[in-house]
């Protein structure tokens, strides 16, 4: 006993390891939202009028409404004008056009984000988001021979406003909920990606966000168009320095997926989750959507949720086009006071189309663990498909799983499945490891390891080598 | 909040009839219930529990509210509440979620309770029937309430039957209330067989002890608008919960079941299952949820509800909820909608039996599962013959009532 007790102390203590801050001169704006802010921000970022104009009908329609409370969480209350709503670290003064301020390379070479054509090697193009601004979107060029489109928001609204106008709000409209109204109006940037008909996008896509500058929040939008025949695969990436304050980060991602396209999506969230007791951490309040509008077209999301004092998302998808396929992959681990409410909504619209939602919690130390998920077959979806499976792990007494499945079935051909189970860590299993001499703390890690394993082989590898990493060190430390 | 008001105003008018046939334990309880009711209104959608009913509209229609106490001889163990032991009395209105503007109502408006008392030790030999039939030309709102007490090691059946023999609407509230001692057992078995005008809300609040068992099987066979439900809390340790239930429904037909299974404290035990055959334009919900508390150590918990679409209008919603604040516990649960299986269709038509009469036997078959668990034999058989009955559109036509259009 004693000798967990010592493993337990030291995992305990194990410090979020990327919870730096970078010194880097940025420019933030004053904290407070008005629609005079609204316009600086578009006006800052150089918009043209139908953006400005799209803003301020969002910001008028979140005047009107309320934040919602209907998540399993215990929310702390969010002052919305004691937030800056833009922070530009590329902002310094003496500075050549298009040359990146050293701190900043330093803080993506630290966080491990080849930001450098030097890291071909790597195979991933990058875009890394900083605050409110994009850094630098690596392997512009080459893409650009393919025909892809892989840039910051920003730039894609100056070089391809008729791509951006025609599909920005398609997915998620402003007035979707709160949290989209919310982002509609301050989104500062993101990424946008188009890949156009019958292209196969050579190497990963990746975005990599990063919230440094004090007192700010973060919310980009990202939009993602894959046209008929194309295929993508795109990564998030995400982390946040340690702070004692709550650090709001709302998002928006849209992903358009045409005739027989396929998109994979993957994330790996990894925000400050806060302290041992509960303090400080990122609020993680999150749109995501695909629509899939071609027949036989394809979208899987796929998420290691790890960080963030609140996480309170779904990653959704509209499946519209005949026979289309929707996959929601994800493993939600929640430790100390850790909460979330996540899962995920499949909208079965077209004909012959099938879903499959695998979702995974883990819930350790005093963390409350939420599976909500709604699937709804249509009056004229026939033959729609949909299994789910939700299992809880629960490592300790004190934390919580919950799930919430919610199932609308509007048509007589649709074969629906759910099925749940919530346990802990089984004493067979833990004595059949230890009886092969493998120690109690190993065998625990091997188990979570070996329980979350069909999500993670979903995870492109680098991707998936990085999480596992990560739900050791999120979870060792609550094995007792 | 005009649908509420016609009830309000019904009762500042006749509170002076309702406390004079009444009993004083009731009547102290009505001033908090109208105060919840006119606060809250009836129920919306969005209010989590009621998302499936549409009670606003259930209770709008304007009916004659029956105010006639219990009347006739009751069987051994019952009694009106004027005529029950002091302690039992002292029970009332007290396990019923007061919060509730439906349960609210039917404490303001039930002018008597019956009251089922079993002594401690005492095993009833025969099933305690109750039986509500619903008759009378004009439209009628009944507001039932129930209360069963189980004293130590006491046994009983306990059977509640719906029935509805002319062709006016009808509106039952029902509340009935369950508080079991250290190892009581005791089975309830609800049926409806009522019409298609018939709306129906049932609520079954049960406070369980040490080691008792509590058997629920709710059976909806013939109904218009139905919603049940169940709320048990399991407060001492081994008790186990067992709660059942199957639903028929076809044409316009609406029933919801929404449950919610409480385990309070460790080692208790409970197991849901919920099969619902849907046809023509009906509309089925199930909201199961199992809370297991901080504490609530090893407990086992099974939830299951399957579902079987006919037709292409017919809807189901369903919601089988895990919330889990333990970690040594096993918890489980499943939910299915889908329809008949093509293959056992084949190999039936292969044998000669036509396809009508193959889906029947399916159907029939699907809700098997739940009239098998039934523990009383005489019940199991009684409801075999009523399920084909109600599949082959008999139950709905048969002699001596004019039930279903």
């Amino acid at each position: 006993m004693t000798d967990d007790n010592s493993f337990v102390r030291e995992v305990a203590e194990k410090k979020y390891e990327y919870g730096f801050t970078t010194d880097v001169q940025t420019d933030i704006i004053e904290k407070g939202l008005t629609e005079d802010i609204v316009r600086l921000i578009s006006q800052k970022k150089g918009e043209p009028e139908w953006l400005l104009e799209f803003r301020l009908k969002a910001f008028r329609y979140w005047l009107t409404i309320e934040q919602p409370t209907w998540g399993h969480l215990k929310m702390p209350h969010i002052d919305y004008q004691d937030i800056s709503y833009y922070a530009d670290p590329t902002k310094s003064k003496n500075k050549e056009p298009g040359e990146i301020d050293p701190e900043l390379m330093k803080t993506f070479d630290k966080l491990g984000i080849p930001l450098e054509e030097r890291m071909a090697l790597a195979g991933t193009a990058v875009d890394a988001v900083m605050d409110s601004v994009s850094v630098k979107t690596t392997f512009r060029e080459k893409l650009q021979e393919k025909g892809i489109i892989f840039c910051s928001f920003s730039e894609a609204v100056r070089e391809h406003p008729q791509l951006v106008r025609q599909y920005l709000g398609s997915v998620v409209p402003y007035k979707d909920n709160y949290f989209a109204a919310l982002n509609s109006a301050v989104f500062s940037d993101g990424s946008f990606v188009y890949i156009p008909k019958g292209v196969r996008c050579p190497m990963e896509l990746s975005t990599y966000f990063r919230i440094n500058a004090r007192g700010t929040g973060q919310f980009e939008r990202t939009l993602i168009v894959c046209d008929d025949d194309a295929y993508v695969s795109y990564l998030e990436g995400c982390t946040a320095p340690m702070r004692d304050e709550n650090q709001l980060h709302a998002a928006i991602v849209e992903i358009i997926v045409n005739e027989r396209a396929e998109v994979k999506y993957s994330t790996v969230q990894n925000w400050y989750p806060g302290d041992s007791e509960g303090k400080g951490g990122v609020l993680n309040l999150v749109t995501k959507r695909g629509h899939l509008r071609g027949a036989n077209s394809k979208l899987s999301w796929t998420q290691v949720e790890t960080g963030s004092a609140i996480t309170w998302k779904y990653p959704s998808c509209i499946l519209t086009g005949d026979n289309s396929q929707a996959e929601f992959y994800s493993v939600a681990v929640t430790n100390n006071h850790q909460q979330a409410d996540t899962g995920t909504k499949m909208i079965h619209l077209g004909k012959n189309t099938r879903s499959t939602i695998i979702s995974k919690g883990i819930s350790a130390g005093k963390s409350q663990n939420t599976y909500r998920g709604l699937v709804r077959v249509a009056k004229d979806a026939e033959g729609a498909r949909n299994y789910s499976s939700c299992d809880s792990l629960l490592l300790g007494s004190q934390c919580g799983a919950h799930t919430f499945p919610y199932m609308d079935i509007h048509n007589d051909t649709a074969v629906v499945e759910h099925e749940a189970t919530t346990s802990k860590i089984s004493e067979d299993q833990l004595f059949y490891c230890n009886q092969r001499g493998i120690n109690t703390e190993e065998a625990v890690s091997l188990i979570v390891n070996g329980y979350a394993k069909e999500v993670i082989n979903k995870l492109p590898m680098e991707f998936a080598v990085e999480a596992q990493k990560l739900l050791g060190v999120s979870l060792e430390g609550s094995v007792g | 909040m005009n649908a509420e008001k016609q009830y309000i105003d019904f009762y500042k008018e006749v509170k002076d009839t309702i406390a004079e046939r009444s009993s004083q334990e009731m009547n102290t309880c009505r001033e908090a219930a109208l105060h919840t009711f006119a606060t809250q209104g009836f129920p919306l959608p969005k209010v989590e529990r009621y998302r499936y009913a549409k009670v606003e509209a259930d209770f709008s229609p304007d009916y004659g509210i029956a105010l006639t106490p219990i009347n006739g001889p009751l069987p051994p163990h019952c009694f009106r509440i004027a005529e029950a032991t002091p302690y039992a009395r002292t029970l009332y209105n007290k396990v019923a979620d007061t919060s509730d503007s439906i349960v609210a109502l039917n404490t303001m408006l039930s002018v008597d309770t019956l009251v089922v008392h079993v002594p401690k030790g005492t095993r009833v030999e025969h099933p305690i029937q109750i039986n509500n039939t619903l008759k009378g030309e004009q439209d009628t709102m009944v507001c039932r309430r129930i209360l069963i007490i189980m004293e130590e090691l006491a046994q009983a059946d306990v059977i509640i039957t719906d029935r509805a023999t002319s062709q006016s609407r009808f509106l039952t509230n029902q509340v009935v209330e369950v508080v079991m001692h250290d190892g009581s057992h005791l089975s309830l078995y609800e049926t409806e067989e009522t019409h298609l005008l018939c709306t129906r809300y049932s609520s079954v609040f049960v406070r369980q002890g040490r080691n008792s068992t509590f058997h629920h099987t709710n059976l909806t066979l013939f109904n218009g608008h139905t919603r049940n439900r169940l709320d048990v809390q399991l407060q001492g340790e081994g008790s186990e919960v067992t709660a059942n239930g199957c639903v028929i429904a076809d044409k316009m037909q609406r029933v919801d079941n929404n449950t919610l299974i409480d385990h309070q404290v460790p080692n208790c035990r409970s197991n849901e299952l919920y099969k619902y055959v849907l046809d023509d334009n009906a509309v089925g919900a199930f909201a199961g949820k199992i809370l297991v508390r901080e504490g609530a150590q090893k407990t086992v918990s099974k939830e299951t509800n399957a579902n079987l679409c006919a037709t292409r209008s017919a809807r189901m919603y369903t919601q089988p909820m895990l919330e889990i604040y333990a970690d040594d516990v096993k918890c489980s649960h499943g939910s299915t909608v889908g329809q008949m299986d093509d293959a056992a269709l084949f190999y039936m038509r292969q044998r000669g039996i036509d396809e009508k009469e193959a889906r029947l036997l399916l159907k029939a078959a699907f809700i098997t599962e739940v009239i098998e668990s039934i523990p009383l034999e005489s019940l199991r058989d009684r409801l075999h013959v009523l399920v084909d009955k109600r599949l082959r559109g008999e139950l709905s036509k048969c002699e001596g009532c004019k039930l279903c259009q």
